[in-house]
């Protein structure tokens, strides 16, 4: 791999005689996400503060492109924190001023652009983040997902190449959640920062981040991608992710990636030789066309209805559901052979196209702006699968059987 | 390193605290007092100067115009209503005292030199420190709390320049406008109750003004003034910007002790600086 972007090298910190951090060792790459876990007061808002300065490391050495920042001058660690931006978990936005004055304040303090090319940028990021409406007000006027977004807009007004998020879904709720999330995701792919995250959100950030940073017992014991955190055999997993991931979602009410892994397992190993199962596999197509035209709340809540009316369905008839990417769902019917998977797809099909995806835009209208409408489409297909297998190869066979199943198509003028 | 030091410095005042000849606790209260005063003092010295450096900067002309309104503009009210009421009731007294020795000709001298020199700049710089420095303090204690302090450094906007800087130096061209217009409303005041109350001849109070009051009594009621102003901004600030440091409190509570600290250590320094001051004005 490159040279590290940011590089801990045995790092301590400690507050008076209690020790936060210990010989902590990390590297982030640019142009990742890269997500830090850990349980609340673990120290893992210190170790942000130190890569923004905001803290001194007592021992060890931070490193920016190999660089220790001990040896940097003054103007080049200047230059380097001007390219880093902070999200605060309380947000700190400055109460005496609007959410516009909020957004403006880093372009006025520190550039030297003219008032018509601050109110250019500033009025583009308000846009982006939906926040038109909420411009003139103050931020105790907002909700709190109104002030993430806020927080959010400032955080990126000056372009940063790097940006530090801590706890950016702190007191939301499961669509606000994942909506927060999916906007990070989103700007981070349009405009190819760094994103340093803190979260407790466990699988939600799974979804978006490409590194996760496990920090456990004052130091980094696990440094690799989502999945290779699944087989990471220590304590951390027992203690940590169990705890902070639940038995269900709370965006979809569905099974967790691991409670769904464990439910197969347990479901299967029941049957006998010879017996089959069933898997189908459900896309919903143009989410990120969604997101543009709709915003992440309506998105959110498209997946969630989604999420909601698979598990009433196949739940009914024994069947268990999760999500396994974030426009795509995964159901187990463990008794049924591929005939009767067909005539349950085949209900749920006809229930879909006369209710289901009525009910589902219904849901996504609600938070979406007036009048706004995107086509999407929804895909389903079915495989059979031995217990003795491995499921993931099933999974694959039914993603490549997918035909559409239900489209909502916008009416012209819409 | 710091908890070696500390360790260090535990073991060394365990050493001196062991049971011996000399009682040493009081000695070393009073040194601990002392020390931590020097200390405090030291460093407000170096905030100061570091806000004032930065008056200088680009952009700060409208958050210091900004602050004269806050601080000074938004005080005129309050002013001139205590001033005219000290005006007033100085007149009174004088009046009556002054009656006795039939030296009641002087009585425009005695309201306006006692205003101009003494009352004006002290009653000014406490009626602000109440008024804006309580404010201040409570702001940018929030903010600090709130940490909108960190979110400037990591927006890489000095919180020296924009919040601190402004504020004093708004407060060093309040404090001596307002004195004036406490000193003019004052003596308003005075011949309110002299002349219009008490029958006293306009003629003569105005000339005794005139003739009594020189450009130096002014000009030292100004100096106090703006060594007040000094004084009771940086504390304020002070007070507001290191609240998360108390040892006492956390949070909105740090907030609240240390805006009555900031009150109080104020109104302390401005009567023990205008006697300095004073003095060194009289050589």
């Amino acid at each position: 791999m490159n040279t590290p972007l940011i590089e801990f090298k045995n790092i301590t910190k400690r507050f008076g005689s209690q020790m936060v951090l210990q010989n902590v060792n990390l590297q982030i790459y640019e142009g990742q996400v890269t997500t830090i876990i850990g349980l609340s007061g673990s120290g893992k808002s210190v170790l942000l503060k130190h890569i923004i300065g905001l803290l001194k490391p007592d021992e060890g050495t931070i490193l920016f492109h190999g660089k220790p920042l001990t040896e940097m001058k003054k103007s080049e660690i200047a230059a380097l924190l001007s390219r880093i931006s902070y999200m605060f978990q309380g947000n700190a936005l400055f109460d005496s001023l609007t959410v516009y004055d909020n957004i403006a304040l880093p372009l006025r303090e520190t550039t030297n652009l003219k008032k018509a090319e601050i109110h250019r940028r500033v009025m583009a990021r308000i846009e982006q983040t939906e926040l038109i409406e909420a411009s003139h007000k103050y931020p105790s006027e907002l909700s709190g997902g109104m002030q993430k977004r806020v927080a959010l807009a400032r955080a990126l007004i000056t372009d940063p190449q790097i940006v530090l998020f801590d706890e950016p879904t702190t007191g939301q709720d499961p669509v606000r959640k994942n909506a927060i999330l999916s906007m990070i995701a989103q700007y981070q792919r349009k405009f190819n920062f760094t994103a340093i995250m803190v979260s407790h959100e466990i699988p939600d950030v799974y979804f978006i981040s490409n590194r996760i940073l496990a920090l456990y017992d004052k130091t980094i014991v696990f440094q690799g991608t989502p999945e290779e955190l699944g087989n990471f055999d220590h304590p951390f997993n027992d203690e940590v992710i169990h705890s902070l991931e639940g038995l269900q979602k709370e965006l979809t009410g569905l099974y967790s990636k691991r409670n769904f892994k464990i439910l197969n397992h347990v479901q299967l190993k029941r049957r006998e030789s010879g017996e089959s199962y069933c898997v189908a596999v459900f896309t919903l197509t143009n989410l990120d066309a969604i997101i543009s035209s709709m915003g992440h709340d309506a998105a959110q809540e498209v997946i969630h209805s989604m999420g909601v009316y698979i598990d009433k369905h196949f739940g009914a008839i024994g069947g268990f559901s999760t999500r396994r990417k974030n426009n795509e769902f995964v159901t187990v019917l463990p008794f049924s052979d591929i005939g009767e998977a067909e005539n349950i797809m085949n209900d749920f099909v006809k229930d879909f196209q006369e209710q289901g995806i009525s009910d589902i835009w219904a849901e996504a209208q609600k938070q979406a702006p007036l009048g706004k409408c995107v086509d999407f489409t929804i895909q389903a297909g079915i495989a059979q699968g031995k217990p003795t297998a491995e499921i993931d190869p099933v999974i694959d066979s039914a993603k490549s059987q997918q035909k559409e199943i239900g489209r909502l198509q916008c009416a012209v003028g819409e | 390193m710091a908890l070696t030091e500390n360790n260090q410095k535990s073991s060394a005042c365990e050493e001196k605290r062991r049971p011996g000849i000399f009682p040493a606790e009081p000695f070393t209260f009073i040194g601990e007092v002392v020390i931590g005063w020097i200390d405090g003092l030291g460093t407000a010295t170096v905030f100061l100067f570091m806000a004032l450096l930065k008056t200088f900067r680009p952009k700060q002309l409208s958050k210091i115009i900004q602050q004269i309104y806050y601080i000074g503009a938004r005080s005129t009210t309050i002013i001139m209503l205590v001033s005219l009421f000290t005006g007033m009731v100085l007149g009174l007294q004088s009046y009556h005292a002054l009656i006795k020795f039939g030296a009641v000709g002087g009585l425009g001298a005695l309201v306006s030199l006692s205003l101009i020199r003494e009352l004006g700049p002290v009653l000014t710089a406490i009626m602000i420190t109440a008024r804006a420095g309580s404010a201040i303090t409570a702001e940018i204690g929030i903010q600090r709390i709130s940490e909108q302090v960190d979110a400037l450094h990591t927006m890489r906007i000095d919180p020296f320049r924009y919040l601190i800087s402004p504020r004093i130096t708004a407060a060093i061209i309040s404090f001596p406008l307002l004195t004036a217009v406490f000193d003019f409303i004052g003596i308003i005041g005075g011949y309110v109750s002299g002349v219009a109350l008490l029958g006293l001849n306009a003629g003569v109070y105005s000339h005794s003004i005139q003739s009594n009051v020189d450009m130096k009594d002014l000009t030292d009621g100004f100096i106090k003034a703006t060594v007040f102003a000094v004084i009771v901004a940086t504390v304020c600030c002070y007070q507001g910007y290191y609240v998360h440091t108390r040892k006492d409190s956390h949070g909105a509570k740090a907030v609240g002790l240390a805006t009555t600290s900031a009150v109080v250590t104020s109104c302390v320094l401005i009567l023990v600086s205008d006697y300095v001051v004073t003095s060194l004005l009289l050589i």
